[in-house]
């Protein structure tokens, strides 16, 4: 109410005459006020758009930019005003706030854009009126989870790794990110299935066989092939605990491993098996033994590694514990309720089924979900009617969490695939300018190579600065990629993600469209090294552009860029002896190098 | 026994539902009418009220057009409707005694300004009690202030109505004065004032006896002076 402050004072003042005859002694000399008082019109351009408003209205907050003498420093002699170069939009908002002395948040604009005009004319977020501060508040909490979670997700991400790591390092990398090398990609997929193995021979174990000869009665296949059982088990159980040692040698800090959900379903799952090594054949003892079998159940956990869905369920679970919770509780409510009425309903019936009333419960949890095995019935017209109500209750009961479960999941869910998709463009852009920038580097040392080789239709200009164009353009769009790794600053992929995927899916497809007609990931083979040159297909001279650029990898493709004659279509290439790899890079870059044809020849 | 006072009970409850259901579809209608409550809510706001002309109150008071038009967008900022009633008042003087309790004062100060008696402030009040308070001759302010005093506006001021307000101006300062106000000061500074004021000692004091007290006083007439250039 600051604005009503400044409105009153005068008044305020002028009602101390009310009590001036009662006063004792002479009052003192209210403080003088020096500012001039005619209240005249400020104009305040911001960005070509003019506003009006009374100095008055601006001065109603002196600790901000535009009622301090800080607005000074923009005063704009020539034109008499205050010129901003800041959104004019959002400028309105600011300067009802001085009229109105309530700022409200626009649910249309993205917080962090709000954030940082508030924090350019020095207004603090928490005067944000009631109405609009809690759309405020969650839009910010929002944005901050995201954030986090995208700088965590690129922390995790592919990068290459740092050139000095030790072998510890590069084991806890290759455990953490299967996909970085073949032999983790290899162990991935070997414990995988030595998983699925254990798991179904657990299961298979416990199938009845037919009995040996000599026996009636149907034996359990784990005992009739003891032997072939324990061996598979024995096998699985290493590769575990080989897995778990190895993962416990490279972790950075073992302690925290040691502590993780991951590593403890590991020792859960191996741990029985020693057990039983270790545990003579008493008959005491051995019923405990069956006991920790069912522990064995416990590696089907270990496929959370393996998939993502199975991690996200298990987070959203973490995240709605409180809505879990709730409905435990009122389950728990109702099943009391419902099992003390149940029970004084059927009290008095003859072989009644309902013996006490945590007898009841059985049959209250099974009415209100719905089950109805059948086995316990009321008799009485009244147990009936309460047997009705409870279970149409029960469906009530049961329906109100579920879709705050639901929409916990949907947010998660669509956050991972977020996550995943942006890492996937980083990686491809990252690997495909990195190449196509090298290439022209190449290419633009060596102008002479193009005159040498046979080819009259690309002009030496216009192929480099088309290069040169293409790569510059990628080189944005890769760093506006990188940036958004970071995360913090304010782009578009960072805050307002919905609309900005749809952009950069846009952008990303007009570029690799002109470059390249196959998908994107088939030129991850041009990073691939590789000695094997499909020289075949060439002309003689292009034995020197393989010397001059020095840069092994990259002789293939710079050595297949200008492949195809004037006169020729793409099909007349004779294809490569060379190996399979050899032939796929070439039709990717005639696919590449017939784009450029056409555009060049323009 | 027990099952038919069980059975009782169940057929109770299905009639609670069956009318539940009932009140659902409109068929039976709801025992409890506040309704009718709520539509009065809306009449207050939809009151307003417009100001006279700024020729006339330029006429009445004695501000110029500029401060004329500067109090009313003030004003109008404030209270778009036009009118200030007694509780909206009350709160914006409480803010500038945050330490005490303005709130009776404020309501004597209220009925000051509301010259009409129909409990809201208009535009003219306001701005003819500020006239008045800050560019007014020292008779007319002396003349405001008894008006405030006298609470029930017959011409005289009773020791009640006195220790009504000072009261509620020893309650605005609040307890955390320096020298702390012990409890009898109230009633001693209002013997004081009658000791002073009340010439013929009939236990109430006339305008023209608080006229005249006050000229005699240097101290109030010093302080009369000092509320010149308020605005």
């Amino acid at each position: 109410m600051a604005a009503g402050v400044a409105t009153w004072l005068p008044f305020a003042r002028a009602a101390a005459v009310g009590w001036l005859p009662l006063a004792k002694k002479t009052m003192p000399k209210p403080p003088v006020d020096n500012s001039s008082r005619s209240d005249e019109i400020l104009y305040v351009n911001v960005s070509g758009v003019r506003f009006q408003t009374w100095k008055n209205t601006l001065d109603r907050y002196p600790e901000t930019l535009l009622g301090s003498s800080e607005k000074e420093f923009f005063y704009n002699e020539d034109t008499q005003e205050y010129f901003f170069d800041r959104d004019p939009e959002m400028f309105r908002h600011i300067l009802n706030f001085y009229r109105t002395g309530k700022l409200h948040y626009p649910r249309n604009e993205c917080i962090q854009a709000f954030d940082e005009e508030l924090a350019f004319y020095g207004i603090v977020p928490e005067i944000i009126g009631d109405c609009c501060m809690e759309e405020y508040r969650d839009r910010k909490k929002e944005n901050q989870e995201r954030l986090a979670e995208d700088t965590e997700a690129n922390e995790a991400s592919d990068a290459p790794l740092p050139p000095h790591s030790t072998s510890r390092e590069r084991l806890w990398r290759a455990f953490e990110n299967p996909h970085t090398s073949t032999m983790a990609l290899v162990f991935y997929y070997v414990t995988g299935f030595f998983i699925a193995v254990s798991v179904i021979a657990n299961v298979v174990e416990t199938v009845p066989c037919r009995p040996p000869k000599g026996s009636v009665k149907d034996l359990p296949c784990g005992e009739k092939y003891q032997l072939a059982f324990f061996c598979m088990d024995t096998a699985c159980v290493l590769i575990f605990t080989f897995e778990y040692l190895m993962r416990l040698f490279a972790a950075p800090s073992r302690c925290k491993f040691m502590r993780s959900v991951m590593s403890v379903i590991d020792v859960v799952a191996i741990m029985p098996y020693y057990i039983g090594l270790v545990m003579p054949e008493n008959e005491d003892v051995s019923g405990a033994f069956v006991t920790l079998r069912v522990f064995r159940v416990f590696r089907i956990f270990k496929f959370s590694r393996h998939s993502q869905g199975l991690r996200i369920l298990g987070y959203t679970l973490k995240s709605c514990a409180s809505e879990l919770g709730f409905l435990l509780f009122s389950l728990t409510m109702a099943i009391i309720i419902f099992a003390t009425v149940m029970f004084y309903a059927e009290k008095g019936t003859k072989g009644s089924t309902f013996t006490s009333i945590p007898a009841s419960f059985w049959y209250t949890i099974v009415t209100m979900t719905t089950l109805g095995y059948g086995d316990m019935v009321p008799n009485t017209i009244a147990g009936k009617i309460f047997g009705s109500i409870c279970s149409l209750s029960g469906v009530l009961v049961i329906a109100l969490p579920v879709p705050v479960i639901v929409s916990n999941f949907s947010r998660i869910y669509h956050q991972n695939q977020r996550a995943d998709k942006m890492r996937a463009q980083q990686v491809r852009v990252s690997r495909f300018t990195f190449s196509l920038v090298l290439e022209c580097l190449c290419w633009s040392h060596n102008p002479s190579v193009l005159t040498e080789t046979n080819h009259e239709f690309t002009d030496e200009m216009t192929y480099s600065e088309l290069c040169m164009t293409e790569s510059v353009g990628f080189r944005t769009s890769r760093s506006t990629s990188l940036s958004s790794q970071q995360g913090a600053q304010n782009n578009s992929t960072g805050c307002c993600p919905r609309r900005a995927r749809r952009r950069a899916a846009m952008r990303l497809a007009n570029s690799t469209v002109s470059v390249s007609r196959g998908s994107v990931q088939e030129l991850d083979m041009l990073h691939v090294k590789t000695t094997s040159i499909p020289r075949s297909s060439l002309n003689a001279q292009s034995d020197d552009l393989k010397l001059n650029c020095g840069e092994q990898d990259f002789t293939a493709a710079i050595i297949s860029i200008p492949t195809p004659p004037a006169n020729t279509p793409d099909e007349s290439l004779p294809p490569s002896p060379a190996p399979i790899p050899g032939i796929l890079r070439n039709t990717r870059a005639t696919a590449y190098t017939h784009d450029t044809v056409k555009i060049s020849s323009l | 026994m027990g099952i038919q006072g069980m059975e009782l009970f169940a057929i109770g409850v299905v009639i609670i539902l069956f009318m539940a259901v009932l009140k659902q579809f409109g068929i039976l209608e709801p025992m409890s009418s506040f309704e009718d409550s709520s539509d009065s809510d809306l009449e207050l706001s939809t009151v307003r009220h417009q100001p006279e002309g700024l020729d006339q109150l330029q006429a009445q008071t004695k501000f110029t057009r500029k401060e004329l038009q500067s109090l009313y967008r003030g004003f109008k900022n404030e209270c778009p409707s036009g009118l200030v009633d007694e509780e909206t008042f009350k709160t914006i003087y409480s803010q500038f005694f945050p330490q005490g309790d303005a709130t009776t004062y404020a309501h004597f100060l209220f009925n000051a300004f509301d010259i009409d008696r129909n409990g809201s402030i208009r535009f003219e009040d306001f701005v003819i009690g500020l006239s008045v308070l800050l560019r007014g001759s020292v008779t007319e302010k002396l003349n405001w202030a008894f008006n405030l005093y006298d609470i029930n506006k017959d011409g005289y001021i009773t020791k009640e109505e006195m220790l009504a307000i000072m009261k509620s101006i020893y309650d605005m300062m609040g307890r955390y004065t320096y020298p702390c106000v012990r409890d009898e000061a109230p009633s001693e500074h209002v013997d004081k004032f009658f000791q002073k004021m009340d010439k013929n000692r009939d236990g109430v004091v006339t305008i023209e006896e608080f006229i005249e007290t006050c000229q005699k006083d240097e101290n109030i007439m010093n302080s009369m002076q000092l509320f010149e250039n308020v605005i």
